[in-house]
């Protein structure tokens, strides 16, 4: 664990506020910071802005209040191909993914701001996610959801990207893919890449990020360590239940 | 330009067969596609057999008025039939395709010289009033006052007329608030949740295939009433004028049909004395007079195109309806 | 803390050798042969399937397994290439979806059908079944349906009472958020008195922490004497509420049994399970420590 103090804020939400329809804030005054290299997990309740929080970001929702600075510069509103280019990566939790284009071909997607790079950062994406080496030529529709979940992030990390934001990786897999998909996140976080992650299994989410925040009602409600989060009785009653603790 | 002509005519028309029988005819597309989602781009067809069952009841069959009236909605009926047992099943695109066609093809009929005999072919028919006219409770004379003035016929004709239209109205709207609305409305949204719900999703869109295509031959009747029954009337572009006027007065509203209707008529009766006018007057040099007559269904097109866009709900619609379709 | 374990399991619901397509003391559902292709690929391949009557059942397994295309099919919305299979006796083959319905066998679905153009009223009063005022006559004249409706109606508002949605009662369906919406669902799934309720993934996109009172709702059901058949990813839930557990994969059952047993089958765990189920993957990523776990 690096030094809190000296490690620079890669991503600094300031008290964010943003919605769809107008006049209905999702995000209410919301202040998320990241440090380089953290991987910071955020949960909480249906509807408390989680996956609008990454859009407002990546620019897909309107940002009616506060800013987003990406290493210092205030990146608010900018556009997704400007965003890109600047080392920001987006895997959206739906259609991510070309299904009628072959695996490769979705890389190529992924790159094509710098086609060059591809034959490299190919063999990057292939050391984590081994089995899609053999299968490239594979059209992506036909995949299983666990197998087009490496996909996608496969193509977000052909940019090479400084901070990847996940919206909810484990969404719709079985328990064994759950597992398999969390794991991959955290040797993708070891290799380098600041990640911020969105997740509806909120304890797995907690037990591998660096630190988590609890969003309530488009606000950030509670915030620490994986560990603390993890542990909080508060946070344990309202927000990860209590049926876990069985296995045990 | 005799602007006190131009007003008067205008005004006449709040009271015209066609202001009241396209409301009729537009309740019956709200029916379809405001309360129900089909997409009936038929509802000319409708009003088509409304009308030639009207007129060739009496004149060919010698049926009194009121007999043909129910053989206009009789027809309607199993042409709804006809529309809906394939289509209904299938996606809504499919029923859209085919009332178009449907719509044309009951006109082509009308208008061919197979049973001129029967259907006058493209010059229709007439001389049906006789019956109608016998039944006029109201003494012969002259009424009304101002741009109203109408003989004992004439009103009779537009009382039946309105009362017809409240009649629907009233149909319509005990209907909607009743369980089988509510089943109409969810079936709308989504049929395979009502389907799981225990409800015969295919028997209740033909129920309302049907209570909206009779509503449109109840229009196509009242718009018979007056004058003639003739094929070139009952063209698709009838059809889009009432959508334009289903989507102008609000789609999934009672009242909706009749705001619309009433708007769309007075906005085409002025526009049809004032462009003239202002052609004769030398204000619209770009355009002759006959062109400046034809103008006005450039600009309903237009309108119908901005209504879509901007304001889908109408006058009346409700707002939030539309926005979390956006979703 | 564990959770509330007043819960009674049921148990004793299978008659012989415990395995995929053993027979039920008293079945509720008898499937037999049923399959259904889609292009080639075999997506359903059930030999055989008795679903034990008043107990909860967890349909689990891989995505692609055939859970929610057996799901369809046997609620007659997909048709089957082959099979048959009956409900309390009565053969269902070939039945429409809302004559199934109809005769007690209620589903919901993995993406909510909460209706969202009505209110969470409009949508409880459509699930209750024999409305009189639901045909097109006795629709036009209020005096001859008012009265059940009003009945209806407060059926309704005693179910959405129970779960915690009647101050939402004249709200649109759509404004309420995803996990309210999978109780609605639920709620107006209840409104037939079905005998059997056959949920579709009713934990997917729901707040752990509302979890526990879902579970308590469905468990009610089983005190009702219901039927209950569940798709589910959640382990937690499987092992907490269901009495049995079907496993499927690549179309066919695998295995079956109680969840305890099932879920220490090998062949479950590679495919389906994974082997970390009850570790702390902080521990298996190397993040922390095994002491650091127990702070």
């Amino acid at each position: 664990m690096s030094n809190e103090s000296e490690t620079r804020l890669v991503l600094d939400l300031k008290d964010l506020t943003a919605g769809y329809l107008p006049g209905v804030n999702i995000l209410n005054h919301c202040s998320v910071s990241v440090r380089e290299g953290e991987l910071i997990g955020i949960i909480g309740p249906n509807g408390a802005g989680k996956s609008t929080l990454l859009k407002a970001i990546f620019g897909q929702v309107k940002v009616r209040g506060g800013e987003i600075l990406l290493n210092g510069e205030d990146i608010t509103g900018l556009k997704a191909n400007k965003l890109v280019a600047r080392g920001v990566g987006y895997v959206p939790q739906n259609n991510n993914i070309f299904p009628t284009l072959s695996i490769q071909e979705n890389l190529e997607m992924g790159i094509f701001q710098k086609p060059k790079a591809f034959a490299e950062r190919l063999d990057f994406v292939v050391s984590i996610f081994g089995e899609l080496g053999s299968r490239l030529k594979q059209r992506a529709g036909s995949l299983s959801g666990g197998e087009r979940q490496m996909v996608a992030m496969s193509r977000a990390l052909m940019m090479e990207p400084h901070v990847l934001l996940l919206d909810e990786p484990s969404a719709g897999l079985s328990p064994v893919r759950q597992d398999e998909a969390f794991i991959r996140v955290s040797e993708i976080n070891k290799a380098g890449v600041t990640i911020v992650m969105v997740e509806q299994n909120a304890r797995r989410c907690l037990q591998i990020c660096d630190r988590g925040y609890v969003l309530d009602q488009g606000k950030d409600a509670y915030t620490g360590t994986g560990r603390e989060l993890l542990h909080d009785p508060k946070v344990i009653s309202l927000y990860l239940g209590t049926l876990g603790e069985d296995a045990a | 330009m005799d602007w006190g002509f131009i007003f008067s005519n205008t005004a006449s028309w709040l009271l015209a067969p066609e202001t009241i029988a396209y409301a009729i005819a537009t309740v019956g597309l709200a029916v379809h596609f405001g309360y129900g989602g089909l997409l009936n781009f038929g509802q000319a067809g409708f009003m088509a057999l409304g009308a030639y069952g009207y007129a060739i009841s009496i004149l060919t069959f010698h049926l009194p008025w009121w007999a043909g009236i129910l053989v206009g909605m009789a027809a309607a009926v199993v042409f709804a039939f006809i529309l809906g047992l394939p289509t209904l099943r299938l996606r809504a695109d499919y029923l859209a395709i085919v009332t178009i066609a449907a719509a044309e093809v009951v006109r082509l009929l009308f208008n061919s010289t197979i049973w001129e005999s029967v259907t006058g072919s493209a010059n229709g028919l007439g001389g049906y009033h006789e019956s109608f006219d016998a039944a006029n409770p109201i003494p012969p004379g002259t009424y009304g006052f101002g741009p109203f003035q109408f003989n004992a016929n004439d009103w009779w004709m537009r009382i039946f007329g309105l009362a017809v239209l409240a009649v629907a109205l009233v149909v319509v709207w005990l209907l909607m608030r009743s369980p089988w609305g509510r089943v109409v409305k969810g079936v709308r949204e989504d049929e395979d949740a009502v389907r799981a719900l225990g409800k015969n999703v295919f028997s209740v869109k033909m129920q309302v295939l049907v209570l909206g295509g009779v509503l449109g031959s109840l229009g196509g009747v009242v718009l018979a009433l007056p004058s003639a029954v003739v094929p070139g009337v009952y063209l698709p572009s009838l059809t889009f004028f009432l959508w334009t006027i289903l989507l102008l007065g609000g789609a999934a509203t009672i009242m909706g049909p009749v705001l619309g209707s009433l708007t769309f008529w007075l906005i085409m009766a002025f526009l049809s004395v004032l462009l003239p006018a202002m052609s004769s007057a030398g204000l619209l040099p770009f355009m002759t007079t006959v062109q400046a007559g034809i103008v006005r269904f450039i600009i309903v097109g237009a309108a119908l195109m901005l209504i879509v866009v901007f304001r889908p709900q109408g006058f009346l619609g409700n707002k939030k309806e539309l926005t979390f379709n956006a979703r | 803390m564990p959770a509330n374990t007043a819960n009674i399991k049921t148990t004793g619901l299978h008659v012989d050798v415990m395995g995929p397509g053993c027979k039920k003391v008293d079945p509720i559902i008898v499937a037999d042969n049923v399959t259904r292709a889609y292009g080639g690929l075999k997506a359903v391949d059930v030999d055989h399937l008795e679903v034990p009557r008043g107990a909860i059942t967890a349909l689990i397994g891989p995505n692609g397994a055939g859970k929610t295309t057996f799901f369809n099919l046997i609620t007659g919305f997909d048709r089957p290439d082959s099979g048959k299979w009956s409900f309390n006796g009565t053969p269902l083959t070939g039945m429409s979806a809302f004559k199934v319905a109809r005769l007690g066998q209620v589903r919901t679905f993995q993406l909510t059908k909460a209706l969202g153009m009505l209110s969470v009223l409009e949508n409880m009063k459509l699930g209750a079944q024999n409305q009189k005022g639901e045909n097109f006559f006795v629709g036009l004249a209020p005096a001859l349906w008012r009265k059940q409706d009003d009945e209806i109606e407060e059926k309704a508002m005693s179910l959405l009472a129970k779960f915690k949605l009647d101050g939402k009662k004249d709200d649109y369906a759509a404004s309420l958020s995803g996990g309210q919406r999978k109780l609605l669902e639920m709620a107006r799934a209840l409104m037939s008195d079905p005998t059997l309720i056959m949920l579709d993934e009713p934990m997917a996109g729901v707040n752990p922490a509302l979890t526990q009172s879902l579970l308590e709702h469905i468990l009610d059901l089983k005190r009702e004497g219901m039927s209950v058949l569940f798709v589910e990813h959640d382990m937690q839930m499987v092992r907490h509420i269901a009495d049995w557990v079907v496993v499927m994969a690549q179309g066919k059952v695998v295995a079956e049994g109680p969840p305890d047993i099932v879920m220490k089958d090998t062949a479950v765990i590679d495919a389906y399970l994974g082997s970390h189920l009850d570790t702390d993957l902080g521990i298996v990523t190397g993040r922390v420590t095994e002491e650091e776990t127990h702070s």
